[in-house]
């Protein structure tokens, strides 16, 4: 009962003018961050981190917690819109949203995003509210071989989904594999597959293979097509978010299990990126229109966003309650923490009571605000679809190269986004996926760096991998959804033979 | 150098401008300056620098902004490259951390800390063992009985990054008590504080501000500082046990020290001006009472240095790196 | 291919380039990988362990891709040699674009870009592209270096400038 007292005094406190103003410009803030390319969430909140020192610290932590909602939503606005996602958990969104919006339907995939969003964090929230201090334990459990096998399941649960020929998606997901290991080798320290080059020690970042395979891609092939574009006949009013809304229940099943998949890898944590790719792919085996995923099914939506921004928000409980941040957007935040004197670990939830509520309350404030920001905007949004597209695409290709430039400010990196774009519009003419090979340049190095870890803890043994109950489940997990197809083929066929 | 002299040119005349105050320093940035962290967000540099950066901008102690910029690629060698390549470029600094002599070493990258030019030490960062609460060894003693006592190399010891400073600390133990541990790498401080608590390893040589909460929250236990003497501040924190009342390690027999440099450089070719007036920026940043806070939270050491003292004490550590990654076999095979 | 009215690069040509190239690729990652150490040490595997059976499945996934190709011979094609010419045409131009930047920096370099594409493929009026040309760079420098802080590369303009 004190817990639901505080919390409502956490309301009363974010409810103040004075605090509602800072919510909507932390919105509006984040929104643009999410927007802007390579001004990701980490950076933005990063940059903006400074202009809070001058506030009292419950207002502070407002206006930031509600940029990180803004850059939550916004994240998902370029990914439907250009097929450019600003961060990895963005990737399994323009699979369904891209499609839909080249369908006419950006309206519908962007009101199905954010409200999917907005359901995930609100699950996510409840959970801390509830439940915060038995779920911050089972992080706890989590060492390498943990982690490990809940990355394994997050491949295994995506691959075997494409319909390219098998081995064009081996070769495409090994390259990934092998971009992802480029740079520093974080076990033994020791450079590999730079060949001398200064510029490859940072290794190949996602967000510039993403940007030059999807969105430069993208253009190249719509150009084949010379300039007419079709986009022209998106629905820009209002209506189209009653209208989705009226859809959205009929999928609540899907939304629930993102919702559970997110909340569990925020806490472990894995984070957000395994989550979104995790829920897109079981959707896409248990959905009744699976196979119509990848042209633009709502639910290949609702599935990624729901689970990536439970994942989101769940992540801030082994942060406030451990002191690890599930994201590096979290990083951030915990810096924040530190310099207003608030040190997060288990002694936060005793000693600073009123501050962990008034930012769980603003979290269900800043969380509905954003929604009613964003929604409001969907027609704006929608409508950048109608710019011409001799207009749009040279902007979308600077917007691309300042993106590109600004994760390491390099200009070699802008270069390597336009090689990629040539490759991902040769690689999608051959038929190779490029889903895969995203997925394995955003997990592959992390996959391997607790797969080696586990291993100089046992010793070299393998046998870690199924050492206890909870990581033995999570491999068997794995199994299953690799051989899914097969186990569903051998099931039908046994009951064939049975009747 | 033509943008330099047109930067000086520029500099005058913003100075007449503005008509300015500033009379001990004959030089001021015209343009943002870069604030350059060879490590990730979120990590013990970052999190100075962007202290740093709040305090400049609370108490306004620049005319222009200060940019942290984060370049961790490659161990920090990213940064340090950029750096290096920015000669005569007086609006780049940046913050250094161990990685300063680890890097080149451990990768063979082109680059020495002599490329820079010195601003100034910041602080000193320390190192402190910690095992899990759980554990019944209470002291130094007991617990290099328990690490010689197991089967060799079964002794886990968590740390961040390879070949940095926790793993050059835990070869130092190694040799002090002949003892073979085994190091598990991971990419963060505060991962590898919750690895400890989570029992996935046996003992971590965390800096304070990493596993301070750990320790109030009753998880952690810290056995000894690996610093010639305890650190200041005598606040108590768990148990009505302060930082000061954590023993050094040399004190209970295992003869090994290390601190960490904090420091700024700035970009080559620097002139005396230029480097005169981030010492004073600084000296100003570190009277402010915020960061007097940021200094007790994390227990640093508040060593400041300047000028030809830094030098000599970066110069001397530089040796002692050397050795220590050569007697480790951690140096890049190239070298 | 004959057959058809439009001519172009067969397809099978391209998906057999395509499998070479990325088995030249996987090579590259298995020399490197040698390089780095491909063995099972005394604390796990090294560097380029797994580099290196990354790099040798690409070499037989690309071999049996290669295969594939050469045996699928339905005379389909890449795509029509007019529209490549419409790819290379914005492939061209962005990639002076992107390698003149370190020199002149991001601005100048966009302003050029946005006017040369605008004009020269949408074939809009010269006011509307000046506008669109300008206006852009100059929102992108309140927007990135004003509000948010970022340093975008400059070249000598913004230096007489400045900026």
């Amino acid at each position: 009962m004190e817990e639901l007292a505080n919390l409502f005094h956490g309301f009363a406190v974010a409810l103040q003018p004075y605090n509602i103003m800072l919510m909507i410009i932390g919105i509006t803030l984040g929104v643009i961050i999410g927007v802007l390319p390579g001004l990701g969430g980490a950076n933005g909140v990063a940059i903006l981190l400074p202009l809070t020192f001058s506030m009292p610290p419950t207002s502070a932590i407002i206006m930031l917690s509600c940029i990180y909602w803004g850059a939550l939503f916004g994240g998902a606005i370029t990914s439907i819109l250009f097929n450019i996602p600003g961060e990895p958990w963005s990737v399994a969104t323009t699979f369904d949203g891209y499609p839909m919006a080249q369908q006419g339907k950006p309206g519908e995939a962007l009101t199905a995003a954010f409200t999917s969003s907005f359901v995930g964090a609100l699950f996510a929230v409840i959970m801390i509210t509830l439940v915060a201090p038995l779920v911050a334990g089972f992080a706890l459990r989590f060492g390498p071989a943990e982690k490990f096998a809940v990355y394994f399941l997050a491949f295994c649960s995506f691959v075997g989904l494409s319909k390219e020929p098998p081995f064009k998606t081996i070769a495409a997901m090994m390259m990934g594999f092998a971009l992802a290991a480029v740079g520093l080798d974080s076990i033994t320290g020791q450079l590999r597959l730079t060949f001398g080059v200064t510029e490859l020690l940072n290794g190949f970042d996602f967000l510039i293979a993403v940007i030059g395979l999807f969105g430069i891609g993208e253009i190249l092939l719509t150009m084949e097509e010379g300039l007419a574009f079709r986009g022209g006949n998106a629905s820009i009013n209002l209506r189209v978010v009653l209208h989705t809304w009226r859809e959205l229940p009929a999928y609540w099943m899907t939304s629930l299990r993102s919702c559970l998949i997110g909340c569990w890898m925020g806490v472990t944590p894995a984070g957000a990126t395994p989550a979104s790719f995790m829920s897109y792919g079981i959707a896409k085996r248990l959905a009744r229109r699976g196979n119509n995923f990848g042209k633009g099914e709502i639910e290949g939506v609702i599935a990624p966003e729901t689970a990536a921004h439970a994942a989101g928000t769940a992540a801030l409980l082994p942060m406030l309650s451990l002191g690890v941040p599930g994201s590096p957007t979290a990083a951030v935040l915990l810096g924040g923490l530190l310099i207003w004197g608030l040190q997060p670990g288990p002694m936060l939830f005793v000693e600073q009571k009123e501050f962990v509520w008034g930012l769980i309350a603003s979290m269900y404030l800043g969380n509905l605000a954003g929604l009613i920001v964003v929604l409001t905007c969907v027609p704006i949004f929608a409508a950048i679809l109608r710019v011409p597209f001799g207009i749009i695409a040279p902007l979308i290709l600077v917007l691309c190269a300042i993106g590109a430039y600004s994760v390491h400010n390099s200009t070699f990196d802008v270069m390597l986004m336009l090689v990629f774009g040539v490759l991902g519009y040769l690689l999608k003419k051959c038929n190779y996926p490029l889903a895969p090979l995203v997925l394995a340049i955003v997990l592959g190095d992390k996959a391997e760096e607790s797969f080696r870890q586990s291993l100089l803890g046992s010793q070299g043994s393998l046998g870690v991998f199924f050492s206890n109950g909870l990581v033995s489940t999570i491999m068997a997990l794995g199994l299953v959804a690799l051989f899914w197809s097969a186990i569903q083929e051998g099931y039908s066929r046994l009951r064939t033979s049975m009747a | 150098m033509k943008p330099f002299v047109l930067n000086v040119a520029l500099a005058a005349i913003a100075m007449s401008c503005v008509g300015s105050t500033a009379s001990h320093a004959a030089w001021e940035p015209v343009r943002p300056v870069e604030f350059i962290v060879p490590a990730g967000t979120g990590g013990g540099a970052d999190q100075m620098a962007r202290t740093i950066q709040g305090i400049v901008t609370k108490h306004n102690l620049m005319k222009q902004p200060l940019v942290v910029i984060n370049k961790a690629g490659g161990a920090g060698g990213e940064g340090f490259l950029d750096v290096k390549t920015s000669s005569g470029n007086p609006h780049k600094i940046i913050i250094t951390l161990s990685n300063l002599f680890t890097t080149p070493l451990a990768t063979g990258i082109p680059f020495n800390w002599k490329d820079l030019t010195p601003v100034a030490m910041l602080a000193l960062d320390e190192f402190v063992l910690w095992v899990n609460a759980e554990k019944p060894y209470k002291t130094v003693k007991d617990y290099v009985d328990a690490a010689k006592q197991a089967p060799s190399g079964s002794f886990k010891m968590g740390g961040t990054g390879s070949k940095q400073e926790d793993q050059i600390i835990t070869v130092g133990i190694e040799k002090a008590i002949e003892a073979k541990f085994t190091y598990i790498p991971y990419k963060g401080g505060g991962e590898v504080a919750v690895q400890l608590v989570g029992n996935h390893v046996d003992s971590t040589v965390n800096n304070p501000i990493e596993a301070v909460a750990q320790w109030r929250g009753g998880k952690l236990r810290p056995l000894c500082v690996f610093d010639a003497q305890p650190m200041a501040y005598d606040e108590p924190i768990a148990d009505g046990k302060a930082w000061k009342d954590v023993p050094t390690c040399k004190s209970q027999g295992l003869a090994m020290e290390y601190l960490m440099l904090r420091g700024v450089f700035m970009s080559p070719k620097a002139t005396k001006d230029q480097v005169e007036y981030y010492v004073e920026l600084f000296k100003k940043v570190r009277a402010t009472p915020e960061w007097q806070d940021f200094m007790k939270n994390g227990a640093f050491n508040t060593t400041f240095l300047t000028g030809a003292d830094y030098a000599k004490w970066v110069a001397a550590e530089e040796k002692r790196h050397e050795g220590l990654m050569k007697d480790a076999g951690f140096l890049a095979s190239g070298n | 291919m004959t057959e058809r009215s439009e001519s172009g690069p067969a397809h099978k040509t391209l998906e057999i380039g395509m499998a070479l190239l990325i088995g030249v690729f996987g090579l590259v990652v298995i020399f490197g990988s040698v390089k780095a150490g491909i063995s099972w040490g005394a604390e796990g595997p090294r560097a380029g362990f797994f580099p290196f059976y990354v790099g040798a499945t690409i070499v037989v996934a690309s071999a049996i891709n290669l295969w594939h190709a050469q045996r699928d011979d339905d005379g389909r094609l890449f795509a029509e040699w007019g529209q490549l010419r419409q790819v290379m045409s914005v492939v061209v131009p962005t990639a002076i674009y992107v390698g003149s930047m370190p020199f002149i920096g991001l601005y100048v370099a966009s302003t050029v870009f946005i006017a040369w594409f605008m004009r020269w493929l949408g074939g809009y009026r010269w006011l509307t592209t000046v506008a669109v040309a300008i206006g852009m760079p100059v929102l992108t420098y309140l927007v990135f270096e004003r509000w948010f802080l970022v340093p975008l590369p400059k070249g000598p303009f913004e230096e007489w400038l400045g900026l």
